[in-house]
């Protein structure tokens, strides 16, 4: 599909200018068709990334398979919010095994599909980070090794949210969390190497890998349509800030997710078959401070003596991803 | 049709009759033959309508199955020792999800020390997971019973695990009976699941339940498998209108009518227990057995019935509940309500070690005369036992005492030349 450009004359503005585009551009949400596959009533906390992620990618993914989607879910918040028994806010067809097996799941419906001749039927199998990059990473893994025809989403919101802020792979250095204390000579999340699961995946040379955001709605809907337009293994990693676990507030959910993105500490990318083939550039390039400084899990590096070294490793992995990714124009901003 | 064929591939065949649609694959001994076998089918032709998937762990194995049978597909998958192990959170969630799941378990050892050959702590392991447990004789029973477990699970909704003697069965060649397409066709109807996952009809499987439902959940669990102990049954019989012969069912007795003494084992074991009652009956010994097929259902009542006439009860464990004994006997004390014996549990044939016919015969013979310990292990070499404790005792690192039993024994070994 050729997206329509749409130019914002208007600065500062983050809308998605649905009123200026054709009604095929539109976004899935706009649409009065969209599918509400996660319906409202669930439990999730004011101001969840989780939430709004799940919702317009199961949409999107919904609207580019005409409706023909299962989803198989890893245990964690999204599993929990969105069914306490019996009141499920699920509107597709869905299933719930265990905490590391979503990938794996899917790839049984996917068979089963496929051995009964319902190949329209577009498997879906998602999870927070610790049900991907920690205890499904096998699965995940083994899924992407036999390309098998499965999309899987990646809420990652950073620890361990609904256990109550444990560290996972994914938790990002001098956070603190329940497990990594703001305490002691180092405190926090340790600098470790790091796991990074979507340049994990493109090793595994599946067609479809890319990173996206709740703060870049339009692009988080054009990268899962994009994905179901493609079949074979795909991994979308959508960066889902949580209110309680970061120690921020409900309305700074957006912000956050976008100085996420702005700072270079989340760079959005899309790569095929192991090679990036599109990346969003970086309009306001911000400083990592202005990201941390809101969450209080980053609290401890702004008491009475600011912890300079360690905002400055930060600041290293933003500008290290700038300029892997070549995300700002040095023309214009140098 | 008779054919000379390995149990491992009788049991492939048979599965491939039942027109699996989906089946998950990962290697452990001793259970390869049969998944090989079928791969073979699948990629062959032979085998049409059926996805083989090869996955990363037992663990993938059974969730891919999971979503395979939550989405309608007859489901298989195979495992033993270590793997049923890896898997056991997924053999858990497979019964918990009522799903009608079949798989083959190799019986084999766990370790450590690690050991690849048979007995029964790995199936024994899941024992309350919630899936049936269907123990098989012989070669030829583990086939049938496939057959049957995927109709009873089906009927249910609920997972069969048929448990076969590693190596003893798997790998025995010997002449099988492996049915016919149409047999299987008739006496297996297509697979409607109760529950499936399907657009046209969007339904939650595997919501959180809270405390205000999660015992009702459960017992139905519990219920189904009490249903189980009259489908059972009925399964073997009609398996016999179909086939021809009897196999499974929920329990199996020999020369038990009069017998003041009954042994009972579950699996290969009593074929050799069979024969040494046969001789001891020749010799006036009120002696027989009964064989446990379904091991969950436990069937309390069929051997309540059993055993009301015993005077003494032996049961052949394979598999050692450690800090306490058998395992089998304390499931039957509920059986042996209003009872009165002497019950006797033998722990044998772990990790392999050769059910004698000669060691059965001594072990009978004290057993009669009432001379057994109330557990006792079979061929038991107490003496390098002995000696292992004295090292023990007699320094401090006295290091792994699997690797000093071994070093022992080969020393014996070595000072008997």
């Amino acid at each position: 599909m050729e997206t329509q450009q749409i130019k914002f004359y208007q600065t500062g503005t983050f809308t998605v200018g649905n009123r200026l585009q054709d009604e095929q551009q539109r976004s899935v949400q706009a649409n009065m068709q969209r599918t509400n596959s996660l319906n409202s009533g669930h439990r999730a906390c004011q101001g969840c990334g989780e939430a709004l992620g799940a919702r317009y990618a199961i949409d999107a993914a919904m609207r580019a398979a005409n409706n023909q989607i299962v989803a198989c879910n890893a245990t964690g918040c999204l599993e929990v919010f969105s069914t306490p028994y019996p009141e499920t806010s699920w509107q597709i067809p869905w299933i719930h095994s265990l905490f590391g097996n979503a990938a794996a799941v899917a790839t049984g419906v996917m068979a089963a599909m496929k051995v009964k001749g319902r190949s329209d039927v577009r498997v879906i199998a998602q999870g927070g980070d610790g049900g991907t990059t920690d205890i499904g990473f096998g699965c995940l893994s083994g899924m992407f090794e036999r390309n098998d025809d499965v999309l899987y989403i990646c809420y990652d919101n950073e620890a361990y949210m609904n256990t109550g802020v444990q560290r996972s792979s994914a938790t990002p250095p001098a956070a603190r969390t329940a497990t990594t204390m703001a305490i002691g000579a180092a405190p926090g999340n340790t600098f470790g190497q790091g796991k990074n699961v979507p340049l994990i995946a493109m090793a595994h040379g599946i067609p479809y890998v890319a990173t996206a955001s709740v703060a870049y709605l339009r692009d988080l809907e054009e990268k899962v349509s994009r994905a179901m337009t493609v079949r074979g293994a795909r991994y979308i990693h959508i960066l889902v800030p949580c209110p309680l676990g970061w120690g921020a507030q409900p309305h700074d959910t957006i912000k956050l997710a976008r100085l996420a993105v702005e700072t270079g500490l989340f760079p959005l990318f899309e790569a095929e078959h192991g090679e990036v083939v599109r990346t969003t550039p970086i309009r306001h390039r911000v400083p990592v401070e202005e990201y941390l400084k809101p969450q209080k899990r980053f609290a401890h590096l702004f008491g009475k003596t600011p912890a300079v070294d360690t905002i400055a490793r930060i600041q290293e992995m933003a500008d290290r991803n700038i300029r892997k990714y070549r995300l700002v124009d040095e023309r214009r901003h140098g | 049709m008779l054919k000379q064929t390995e149990g491992s591939h009788a049991i492939a065949e048979c599965v491939a009759l039942c027109r699996p649609e989906v089946i998950c694959a990962y290697p452990i001994t001793p259970q390869t033959h049969i998944v090989e076998g079928l791969g073979e089918m699948v990629k062959a032709g032979d085998l049409a309508n059926c996805e083989f998937i090869n996955v990363e762990s037992e663990f993938a194995a059974l969730s891919v199955a999971i979503g395979a049978s939550a989405a309608g597909a007859r489901t298989y998958t195979a495992t033993a020792s270590q793997g049923l192990l890896f898997m056991a959170e997924a053999v858990y969630n497979a019964a918990g999800l009522g799903l009608p799941i079949v798989m083959t378990i190799g019986n084999r050892a766990i370790g450590a020390p690690i050991n690849i050959w048979n007995d029964h702590t790995d199936s024994m392991s899941m024992r309350d997971a919630g899936w049936i447990q269907l123990y098989a004789e012989t070669n030829q029973e583990a086939a049938d019973l496939h057959i049957q477990a995927f109709r009873l699970a089906e009927e249910l909704s609920i997972p069969v695990m048929v448990c076969v003697d590693g190596f003893i069965l798997t790998h025995a060649y010997e002449r099988l009976d492996i049915p016919t397409q149409a047999q299987v066709d008739a006496y297996l109807p297509p697979f409607e699941p109760r529950q499936v996952l399907d657009p046209r009809e969007p339904v939650s499987i595997g919501a959180m339940v809270g405390p205000e439902a999660f015992t009702e959940v459960r017992y139905l669990a519990h219920h189904k498998q009490m249903r189980a102990l009259e489908l059972i049954p009925r399964l073997s019989r009609e398996f016999k209108q179909v086939f021809g012969r009897d196999s499974g069912g929920l329990i199996r007795s020999y020369r038990a009518e009069d017998a003041k003494t009954i042994v009972v084992a579950l699996g290969s074991v009593n074929g050799t227990i069979k024969d040494v009652i046969d001789e001891l009956r020749e010799e006036g010994c009120a002696i027989g057995a009964a064989a446990i097929l379904s091991f969950r259902p436990f069937p309390s009542d069929a051997l309540h019935e059993i055993l009301s006439h015993a005077k003494r009860l032996v049961v052949i464990e394979k598999s050692l509940a450690v800090g306490i004994g058998g395992i089998v006997s304390h499931n039957l004390r509920m059986a042996l309500s209003g009872i009165s014996l002497h019950a006797y549990t033998v722990v044998a044939g772990l990790g392999g070690r050769a059910i004698t016919k000669a060691s059965l015969r001594g072990l009978f013979e004290r057993a009669l005369r009432d001379e057994l310990e109330p557990l006792t292990f079979l061929d038991l070499n107490q003496a390098a036992i002995e000696r292992e404790l004295e090292r023990e005792k007699a320094q401090r690192r006295s290091g792994p005492s699997a690797e000093n039993i071994l070093r022992d024994m080969a020393g014996g070994a070595r000072s008997a030349l």
